[in-house]
């Protein structure tokens, strides 16, 4: 019997001679990743070891962007915890500062994950690597702590639910719109405890920033790990971050697969997943009418430089509904940087939009953009719970760049079509 | 061990962001997290809870964030443990390596009604309603987390295997 992609970057990483779906097995961990929320509970666990050294620095990285620049003293304390820590063990890739960008967004921009990689993170979005080809899945503190004092995980090998997009891809749909479809379709436990691999000619056509989207929503169908196969556009996206080295998998042809789906893309429109669940997700052309207080465009999911040139285009020479907040975080300093260089800042401004720092910020109803009761917010993040961008009586609805930028230039939830023609 | 206690119910799909919202998460002190468990979910929880107390939920519970800071919420307001139709996989590795016990029982899920009185025999993985006398099996724990219960978590399990 073959093996899946997924099964095969497990067996390059254990011991184990042979294991099955189900099998509890030990991992070595490629990448550690945590973050200002995670880590201080991870520095507290491996404080209380009893054990006091790092197994290996370089593969451990903190990212401080959740509640960064530091919106109160409680969180610049717990800042503070994870920049000692990374002093004090000597930790290279710890991300502060004017060097923090989100951290999904940021560390394949870094090249710190790699196709193949075997990777955990104190984060649930730790899933976007599968875009790159890699097993990467979110894990609580205390797991992310034992990694670090060991260098190792443990994992129940998941089985693996196959999905392949076919067909081209309508106007304006881009990895968000497909990931929200899937997500509709088998619902957010639909892909509970297995790795769903992701394919298809529609796949293959889309840029290694649309993949990272679709990849980064996995868990919202409460996947271990959403991973797309490898391709000459992986391998050029790669290249040039690299600084180890890496390796393609591919499944192979008799691998076993606990389901099989396919989709044609010619059905797919543009998509809104209504609020409190990503899975409520409905095309464009069955929303009807919902006005909106904000717009965010940002995050892990949507915040890199290809979303923002996709806004921008929209929003060129338009302006921002009066009375309607649009806040652009770009995901990185470098996303930043470039989206300076190509003038993209300049329309966003003009428009009337709020330009912030790269920041998780209202993501996580953190801070820099928090709802208030009864306000109604289009975001381009990844999650649209009850209370997650502020009040509990406030809503989020979730959608791609494109939708999110005609929505802010009309007030409602709206078609980019509607503005551009 | 046995836990017995009041049951509180909810929904399917409970959220981490429901169990403990980010807006507090500017801190991890198992004091402050306790004051807001549940609190978007049902605002009326923390204040209503006795010690001992047990949660009774429906499928996916502790989906979205991979955040500890929602099973030592829960733990640090009192409950002694959770049932459930199922767990999300982050908040069900969490709980294991944080010593909060949880229970997977879609029947139990579904019959316990809210404020009965129930008792999780956490050996046998037995549950039982007190106040209806209904008895419900709860799905075996893998031997490897098993050892996880027994060693205190996951850090003292490091600690004196010396590995994971
Ligand atoms: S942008 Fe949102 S989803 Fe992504 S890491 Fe930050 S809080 Fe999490």
């Amino acid at each position: 019997m073959g093996m899946t992609l997924a099964e095969k970057i497990l067996a390059a990483h254990t011991d184990t001679q042979e294991f099955k779906p189900g099998d509890i097995i030990k991992v070595n961990v490629d990448v550690a990743l945590a973050n200002d929320i995670t880590a201080p509970v991870a520095i507290q666990a491996f404080k209380a070891s009893g054990l006091n050294r790092v197994a290996d620095t370089g593969k451990v990285v903190f990212v401080l962007d959740h509640f960064t620049p530091n919106k109160d003293i409680a969180s610049a304390n717990q800042c503070k915890m994870v920049r000692d820590f990374a002093r004090e063990q000597k930790i290279t890739n710890f991300f502060d500062g004017g060097e923090v960008g989100v951290e999904h967004a940021l560390l394949p921009e870094k090249g710190l994950v790699l196709p193949g990689d075997f990777i955990i993170g104190a984060d649930s979005h730790t899933c976007t690597y599968g875009a790159l080809g890699a097993f990467a899945t979110g894990v609580g503190s205390t797991d992310l702590a034992a990694a670090i004092l060991t260098g190792q995980a443990w994992i129940k090998v998941p089985s693996t639910m196959k999905f392949t997009f076919n067909g081209t891809l309508q106007p304006w749909v881009g990895g968000k719109d497909l990931i929200l479809y899937l997500i509709g379709d088998i619902g957010v436990d639909g892909g509970l405890y297995h790795v769903l691999e992701i394919d298809g000619p529609a796949v293959s056509s889309l840029d290694l920033s649309n993949r990272l989207t679709m990849s980064n929503m996995a868990i919202e169908a409460g996947a271990k790990a959403g991973i797309i196969p490898a391709d000459e556009k992986t391998e050029a996206y790669v290249k040039v971050r690299a600084r180890r080295p890496y390796t393609l998998y591919e499944s192979d042809p008799d691998a076993a697969y606990v389901s099989r789906k396919e989709y044609d893309c010619a059905n797919i429109e543009p998509q809104v997943a209504f609020p409190h669940l990503p899975e409520n997700s409905r095309g464009i052309s069955e929303v009807g009418e919902v006005r909106i207080d904000q717009v965010v465009i940002g995050s892990c999911t949507n915040g890199r430089i290809e979303d923002l040139r996709i806004a921008a285009r929209i929003m060129d020479g338009r302006k921002v509904a009066r009375g309607l907040r649009c806040i652009v975080l770009p995901a990185t300093p470098e996303i930043f940087r470039n989206a300076e260089d190509e003038g993209l800042i300049k329309i966003f401004l003009d428009a009337g939009a709020i330009i912030g720092p790269p920041t998780c910020g209202p993501c996580l109803g953190g801070h820099m953009g928090i709802l208030a009761r009864g306000e109604k917010a289009l975001a381009t993040t990844n999650r649209n719970f009850v209370g997650r961008m502020g009040d509990p009586k406030s809503e989020v609805y979730l959608s791609g760049p494109a939708i999110a930028a005609a929505s802010a230039i009309t007030g409602k939830i709206s078609s980019p079509q509607e503005v551009l023609s | 061990m046995i836990f017995k206690g009041r049951a509180f119910l909810f929904g399917d799909d409970i959220d981490t962001d429901a169990i403990i919202p980010a807006r507090y998460l500017n801190t991890s002190d198992p004091e402050e997290l306790k004051k807001h468990c549940m609190e978007d979910a049902d605002p009326e929880f923390y204040s209503m809870l006795n010690k001992g107390d047990i949660i009774v939920a429906g499928k996916n519970f502790g989906c979205g964030s991979s955040r500890e800071h929602a099973p030592i919420a829960i733990k640090a307001a009192g409950v002694s443990c959770v049932i459930a139709s199922s767990f999300a996989r982050i908040f069900f590795r969490n709980s294991f390596n944080m010593g909060l016990p949880i229970f997977e029982s879609d029947e139990a899920s579904g019959e316990i009604s809210q404020g009965d009185v129930v008792e999780v025999d956490a050996s046998s993985g037995i549950i039982t309603d007190l106040t209806t006398g209904k008895q419900y099996e709860s799905k075996p724990i893998p031997p490897f987390m098993q050892k996880l219960i027994e060693d205190g978590g996951l850090i003292e399990h490091i600690r004196k295997t010396g590995g994971i």
